[in-house]
């Protein structure tokens, strides 16, 4: 199957209102899998965004980005310093963190691009360490350095200054904060950009620009002898992705204002590189899948300890007990990275095209047990998005 | 043969050396509009060398290639291909993961839009008049029924057949072949000369190299004979056919 596959435009309607409602209805068909909390859907959403903006450049142009973490912490630290010099209100700091974190992607990107392959990605993560360590030293006074940008009641806020009260103010949206109707203003301000970024993916993929994306990918010389310069295409995928990194990190200051330069470490990069190929490189919906497992193991199994195990194999005879708690433990609380490891392993290895391939796999069987079935060979499950 | 004695391609003085190995000596080659032109010689002889020098691959050490009033020399691939040259290669150069049709589309995109173009939000359905064409282009040369496969999965002849889809979308005044029918079945070299032979009535001017002279002789107005990186002879095919230098160098004495 082609990465691109070019559907008609209703199915992509039908796409995009399915994918709408499930990412509104998120409250209800979470709270079963004890996901539906908002903190943890908010950060759903927000690496959401961050995965698919990471794979406009890696799944569509194959350059392995091992930097975006960078655009992530630019975000963040611009977002606050909205929050600490215009408003509290979070227009300004959505658009300027988006902004600046795409202003700083065309520098990079300009400079890394020079190279392709395993060089390419070497400077993206040389550009994101030093970004790093540029803001625990000589950016002190921009990031302040170890204790993370923070709000302060003397903060000049030149639009709002007046709305003086006691304690720190809270980040807002024309007198909504985030944390009214129990969180979900947070979550809902989230989840709306969310279908917004994944509505703009979209339309990308499916775009001329978005194919020629994909040609580069799969032959890039080929694109030079074909009359495209392809140098500044890479540049403009490069950019758009750091973009949605940048409102993906914004989002997080938006959610908590704070920012830390530990959302710029090489982890951080690692992380959404993970979440994209665990999802399916190069699949619409696959790193949103991706972004929200991790997130899930990381919020659920490290949850879990010791005692919280006794009791889950209270059933078993006293030394199966111990046994079995003794077999899990590694793998929960501190050690859920086992788990996300073991399961990465056992994806890359027996699914190499993710999630996404193994439910591909998935509808065809299904399709095909249906025709044989019943002979009925029209059966179309929707969203076979490949 | 074109009346008209304009020169399309005209290769000047060309040298290229790789270490110690003169790869081309001073290559001289004047190609008229609308005129195919055959690079026969044996293997080794420089003629993927001298194409290469000519889409800006190589650069040539010494001398330099126009194209109509155009200094190909020293500009980028993607620059000599906006010009008007399109090439096949000897090994199929095609998009693996796309589809057929995607393939011919690409470079009917380059044609249309220009070396750089950002539409993130046109839907590539919309193209109607690009995917018509490149329907067209695919059941001319029978690849239509496979359309919707993807490329990587094709036989090699096939591919051959789709990269030259994807040069003739773009209506190239220059088409350069290199070995264009290697690897065809014997029918699908048919369909293939008969294919290059339509093209020409459209005028347009082609640079062909081939080791099948079944093919040479079919198509090539003019022939050119390269050997260890120089051209020993020129003409129409029936003087390089009774050339004896031809015949010495390329054949070991015996008969085309």
């Amino acid at each position: 199957m082609s990465i691109l596959s070019m559907q008609s435009s209703r199915k992509d309607v039908v796409l995009m209102i399915a994918f709408a409602a499930a990412v509104l209805a998120m409250p209800i068909w979470l709270e079963p899998f004890g996901a539906a909390y908002p903190d943890l859907m908010q950060k759903f959403a927000i690496f959401g965004i961050f995965a698919i903006g990471f794979n406009i450049l890696f799944g569509l142009t194959g350059y392995l980005s091992f930097g975006h973490a960078a655009f992530l912490g630019v975000g963040s630290y611009t977002a606050v310093w909205m929050f600490k010099l215009l408003s509290m209100n979070i227009i300004p700091a959505l658009i300027f963190g988006t902004l600046i974190a795409g202003l700083f992607a065309v520098l990079i990107g300009f400079i890394s691009l020079r190279r392709s392959g395993i060089y390419f990605s070497i400077l993206t993560l040389a550009f994101a360490q030093m970004s790093y360590n540029m803001a625990y030293s000589v950016l002190t006074p921009i990031t302040n350095g170890e204790t993370g940008l923070q709000l302060a009641q003397d903060d000049p806020r030149i639009f709002d200054a007046a709305a003086e009260g006691s304690g720190l103010p809270l980040p807002e949206l024309f007198g909504v904060t985030m944390q009214d109707f129990d969180g979900l203003a947070g979550f809902y301000i989230c989840g709306i950009l969310l279908i917004i970024a994944f509505y703009i993916s979209l339309r990308i993929f499916r775009s001329p620009f978005g194919m020629k994306l994909v040609a580069i990918k799969s032959n890039q010389n080929r694109m030079g002898y074909t009359g495209f310069n392809t140098r500044p295409y890479l540049l403009v995928a490069f950019v758009i992705s750091g973009m949605y990194a940048g409102l993906a990190g914004s989002l997080m200051a938006v959610t908590d204002p704070l920012a830390g330069a530990e959302r710029m470490q090489w982890t951080a990069s690692g992380e959404v590189v993970l979440m994209t190929i665990l999802g399916g490189v190069g699949t619409l919906i696959g790193p949103l899948l991706g972004a929200g497992l991790i997130k899930y193991f990381e919020n659920i199994f490290s949850a879990y300890n010791e005692q919280i195990l006794h009791d889950i194999f209270s059933f078993l005879p006293e030394f199966l007990e111990n046994f079995m708690v003794f077999i899990v433990n590694p793998f929960v609380g501190e050690g859920w990275h086992l788990t996300l490891g073991a399961l990465f392993m056992v994806i890359v290895i027996f699914l190499p095209g993710g999630i996404m391939e193994g439910v591909n796999r998935l509808i065809a069987w299904v399709k095909r047990d249906r025709s044989g079935s019943s002979g009925d060979g029209k059966a179309k499950p929707q969203a076979s998005e490949g | 043969m074109s009346e008209s004695e304009n020169i399309v391609l005209d290769v000047t003085g060309v040298q290229k050396t790789f270490g110690g190995l003169q790869a081309l000596s001073n290559i001289n080659l004047k190609v008229k509009e609308g005129e195919t032109h055959a690079i026969i010689g044996p293997n080794g002889a420089g003629k993927s060398t001298l194409l290469n020098v000519c889409i800006g691959r190589l650069e040539p050490d010494e001398g330099s290639v126009m194209f109509g009033d155009v200094m190909l020399t020293g500009l980028t691939p993607y620059q000599i291909n906006q010009a008007g040259v399109a090439r096949v290669f000897q090994t199929p150069e095609i998009f693996p993961d796309l589809t057929l049709l995607q393939n011919v589309m690409i470079p009917a995109l380059a044609k249309r839009d220009g070396e750089f173009k950002f539409n993130p939000f046109k839907s590539i359905n919309e193209e109607k008049a690009l995917i018509d064409e490149a329907q067209h282009i695919l059941e001319d040369l029978g690849l239509a029924d496979q359309m919707n496969n993807v490329s990587a999965s094709m036989s090699r002849g096939d591919k051959r057949r789709l990269e030259l889809a994807m040069c003739l979308i773009q209506h190239p005044k220059l088409l350069l072949l290199d070995e264009p029918t290697a690897g065809m079945s014997r029918h699908d070299t048919n369909r293939t000369i008969e294919l290059l032979k339509r093209i020409k009535s459209r005028g347009m001017t082609k640079v062909i190299i081939e080791h099948d002279m079944h093919v040479v002789f079919s198509l090539a107005d003019r022939i050119s004979v390269l050997a260890q990186g120089a051209i020993i002879a020129g003409g129409t095919p029936d003087e390089v056919r009774g050339n004896p230098k031809v015949q010495e160098a390329y054949l070991g004495g015996a008969h085309l």
